[in-house]
């Protein structure tokens, strides 16, 4: 294999599994060792400089990091890397001195934002520092579009939602609430220098079966039903509810509807649990909250009886798993279930009726515009697109990242520079070495077992509406949880002309990732090494030729824990441990990084 | 010497032999030896060869004496039993364990210094004995632990790392052995564990005395261009003459060799040490002409590595002495101390 290129930045960044998994790239590690050390504010600043709702995500975020951790292939659960986000929020002191503000002389450009979700308000975080004036229009009457209707108040309490919102409004953002934009042409005719579409995916899909109009008084839209209960209108339900489909949509209505007067409510699958859509995490606090979740029923009609729901039916599946582990459902009876209100969690989808067919942004085959993937630019300059907007419902994290590159499209579109300019990354790699075999990091490795999250007792959860059901870590269980971090980020670096190949590091590593071995090509290379390299996402470290036999030094990147064993063994200081720091550019810096 | 204990992380890939225990339940304590000594890879290589062999950890005694090399039974089978005695008085403890308990597998862990200066009279008549045991010696050519003065197996000429060159003879201790009558006689590299693994097997599963003299760079005072030892000055001039193999007695012998190729030396378990690689000319059973053939070679430079010479069918001492099959300990009191009169009617027999 040809040496491994460790100049470019990707290739430590990927070893980092958190911060690669990231949409928006949040250096884990590093906030995770400032709660280690107390320092919960500069924890908070480092997350906001990626994911600028530390808070909001901290208790909701869809978490693409976890499952990426590299604790969870070591021993079975990864670290609690979300909840901890949420400890730098709750428990870090007071920051508004070191939030971004509007300078006072503005650059002239005018941008417009359609939509005051997470993916705009992105847009205005970056764009108002730089001088931008920027006006949102919002057809609700509050900001933070799915975060405020779709998100329950339990999950994410209303303070937390508006005090992040605020540092963004706060420098200084014009913006129109309850003020629905009816035409793109209209708003293009107001002159501004660029038009950002950060409208999500507000449309929920329907079901179109027998009796769905004459029920229609008992059956709702999941995301349209959670808007209502979030602004207030509604705030009752009937005692038998079914949820159609087991996605975080539909957790969240079932949670919901426990709390306005359900009191038995099904969550009706059509395919097995292994299938579900929702977070496994999601699915365990519906069922902490006595919702039963049914499988393999499949929706067939409404039943109504003198204008009145009386239930629905289904029909019956019993799966197997069939040759090359396909789902195979043979179908059994048809039952009936009575319900006095049907909840539709179906999925969404955006939807831009709005938006003339004549202004250069075209669409694709399902009504979707068509958007640049790197720069979010639609068809028509000048036009960018964001968040649930531009490529269907994701989440939260996908959204702010979105934000982060149209605003960095925006910047370039509005100096004249092609929005294809993307600045670079970098990196920073600085040894850890303190003495001869202490390093500036805690390189000892702790079995401890992943902390519990604390609920609020069942019997006070459906008080209120707002009771938030996560009580959140203590200080003593974030500490206890940091420290089970593997700092993938203090990396393994190895120079080539000092090894005398001893042996040291191979005897010494603790999960057999290191061999010195004669080359070969990299499907060779995985089967005769120390340990076979079982894992073909996690990347191989080839060194070039080593000094004395000419053979080389390979590292099996998938279970290096980092305890820095093959440096302190070392006699040459062949390998080193080195903290890397990635540098995100964002518009108008150059690619730098927080990190102390 | 570091600070923090191995993780007890582990690769889920790794397998368990037929105890039920992986590779990793074979170690011992954290070395604090020097980063980068060779006698840190043979704890490596002794570790994978017990946990290859199947052997329950408490079936085993390790001995040492004093030195580097001997601090090293620490850091391998914590799961043992151990006894870490005098400086070079370690074959005298062995040979004792061995008479009180032939149970059990024993290990012996010593050094240049430890055998073949302090130790040298002591390991001789191990040898001698024939005491059912693996002797691994564990060979830098320097007094690591005294700040690296020459040692009884410095090469002369070899230079120290001041630069005074080394002006007495050297002691072999594989020809040393084989003057001595040993009958399983190996040489070989910490660097190079394919060939050290399997000697090591070979050796423990050997009855009788085994002499494992492995090269073992000192990475602080004997890591240097004038040196003999080093890695480099050992990877240049290391000459593996003879490659062998261990085959457990139930394993199927499905590999095939051209004819010729591979010698079967059958062993008192029923194994066999497969040698797959031997010169023209040269027998791994006929010991004079090994001795004839090594020191043809190694005037030329080269350290021929290897199991250099096999007699499986040497008397050990258990068998010379005539002593009873069951450990001492699990003799009933009775045997062990018959009483008065029998102690009486043994001295009468001498009048």
């Amino acid at each position: 294999m040809p040496a491994t290129n460790v100049h470019n930045p990707e290739y430590f960044h990927k070893v980092v599994d958190c911060q690669w998994a990231c949409p928006a790239h949040t250096n884990v590690p590093e906030y995770l060792r400032l709660i280690a050390q107390g320092r919960y504010a500069d924890a908070y600043m480092l997350n906001r400089e990626s994911n600028v709702f530390p808070g909001i995500l901290g208790r909701t975020c869809d978490r693409p990091c976890e499952p990426a951790c590299r604790r969870g292939r070591v021993e079975e659960k990864p670290v609690a890397i979300c909840r901890l986000k949420r400890v730098a929020a709750d428990l870090r002191e007071d920051v508004s001195d070191r939030l971004p503000t509007a300078p006072a002389v503005k650059n002239g450009k005018r941008v417009a934002l359609v939509g005051a979700g997470p993916a705009s308000l992105v847009v205005a975080n970056d764009l108002v520092p730089l001088g931008y004036a920027v006006t949102i229009f919002e057809a609700l009457p509050a900001p933070g579009g799915l975060m405020r209707s779709n998100i329950p108040s339990f999950r994410l309490p209303e303070r937390v939602l508006d005090e992040e919102i605020d540092m963004i409004l706060g420098m200084g953002v014009d913006v129109r609430y309850a003020t629905r934009i009816e035409s793109m042409r209209a708003l293009l005719a107001e002159g501004y220098d660029a038009v950002f579409v950060g409208t999500g995916a507000p449309r929920g899909k329907d079901l179109d079966l027998p009796g769905r109009a004459a029920a229609s008084a008992n059956v709702h839209i999941g995301i349209d039903w959670l808007q209502s209960v979030a602004f207030g209108h509604v705030d009752a339900i009937g005692k038998r509810v079914l949820i159609i489909g087991v996605g975080n949509t539909a957790m969240d209505c079932c949670r919901s509807a426990a709390r306005l007067g359900g009191a038995s409510i099904k969550v009706m699958a059509r395919k097995p649990r292994k299938y579900f859509k929702a977070s496994p995490w999601e699915l365990e606090d519906a069922e902490e909250e006595r919702i039963e979740i049914v499988v393999d029923h499949e929706p067939t009609a409404f039943v109504v009886e003198n204008g009145v729901l009386r239930g629905m039916e289904f029909q019956r599946y019993e799966s197997s798993e069939g040759t090359n582990g396909r789902l195979v459902q043979k179908p059994l009876d048809v039952v009936f279930v009575p319900a006095d209100d049907v909840i539709l969690a179906l999925g969404q989808e955006n939807a831009f009726p709005w938006i003339e067919r004549d202004l250069g942004i075209e669409t694709g085959a399902w009504g979707q515009p068509i958007v640049d993937a790197v720069t979010f630019q639609s068809t028509r300059p000048g036009v960018f697109f964001g968040g649930d907007a531009a490529f269907g419902p994701k989440n939260i994290i996908w959204a702010v990242e979105h934000g982060h590159q149209a605003a960095i499209s925006i910047h370039n579109h509005c100096r004249g520079v092609p929005v294809g300019d993307r600045p670079p990354r970098g990196m920073r790699l600085v040894s850890t070495k303190m003495g001869l075999h202490e390093w500036a990091y805690a390189n000892d490795y702790n079995p401890a077992k992943r902390e519990k999250m604390v609920h609020v007792d069942l019997a006070w959860r459906f008080e209120q509406l707002d009771v938030e059901v996560e009580l959140g870590f203590s200080p003593a269980q974030a500490a206890r949880e940091v420290e089970r971090c593997l700092n993938c980020d203090v990396q393994t670096v190895f120079t080539d002309e000092r090894c005398i190949e001893c042996d040291a590091c191979i005897d010494v590593c603790p999960v057999l990732c290191l061999s010195i071995t004669p080359d070969g090509d990299a499907a060779d290379l995985r089967g005769r090494l120390s340990a076979p390299a079982l894992n073909p996402e996690q990347d191989l470290f080839v060194s070039g030729p080593l000094p004395q036999t000419g053979r080389v030094m390979v590292k099996d990147e998938d279970l290096c824990v980092h305890c820095g064993l093959c440096a302190e063994r070392c006699p040459t200081a062949a390998w080193d441990m080195q903290k890397f720091d990635l540098l995100i550019p964002y518009a108008g810096k150059r690619a730098c990084s927080a990190s102390r | 010497m570091s600070y923090i204990k191995k993780p007890s992380a582990r690769n889920p890939s790794l397998r368990p032999n037929a105890l039920g225990l992986t590779v990793r339940d074979y170690e011992g304590a954290m070395s604090t030896l020097c980063a980068g000594c060779g006698h840190d890879s043979i704890t490596a290589a002794i570790t994978r060869a017990f946990y290859e062999l199947d052997v329950a950890p408490h079936m085993v005694a390790k001995l040492s004496g004093i030195g580097c090399s001997s601090k090293t039974p620490t850091y391998f089978l914590s799961g043992a039993h151990g006894f870490n005695s005098a400086h070079g008085r370690m074959p005298a403890i062995l040979t004792g364990a061995s008479a009180a308990n032939r149970d059990l597998i024993y290990i012996g862990v010593s050094g240049d210094g430890d055998s073949l200066s302090i130790g040298l009279g002591q390991m001789s008549h191990a040898i001698r004995r024939n005491v059912d045991a693996l002797y691994v010696l564990e060979n830098n050519g320097v007094y690591g632990l005294t700040k690296g003065q020459f040692s009884a197996s410095a090469d002369p000429g070899s230079r120290s790392k001041h630069g005074e060159p080394n002006t007495q003879q050297a002691i072999d201790p594989v020809l040393l052995a084989l003057s001595l009558g040993a009958t399983f006689v190996a040489r070989s590299f910490s660097g190079d564990k394919g060939q050290l693994v399997p000697i090591v097997k070979a050796g423990l599963r050997h009855r009788g005395f085994a002499l494992v003299d492995v090269i073992s760079p000192c990475v602080t005072f004997n890591d240097h261009e004038g040196s003999t030892k080093s890695y480099r000055y050992t990877r240049g001039h290391q000459e593996p003459i003879v490659e062998a193999d261990l085959v457990p007695p139930a394993a199927e012998i499905t590999a095939e060799y051209a004819a010729g190729a591979a010698v079967d030396v059958r062993m008192h378990d029923g194994g066999i040490v497969r040698f797959t690689k031997i010169p023209e000319g040269y027998d791994p059973g006929d010991r004079d002409a090994v001795v004839a053939y090594l020191r043809a070679h190694q005037s030329t430079g080269a350290i021929p590595t290897g199991l250099l010479y096999l007699d499986p069918s040497g008397s050990e001492m258990h068998a010379a002495n005539r002593t009873v099959a069951t450990p001492l300990a699990q003799l009933p009191y009775e045997s062990l101390c018959p009483g008065a009169a029998a102690l009486d009617a043994l001295q009468r027999a001498y009048r």
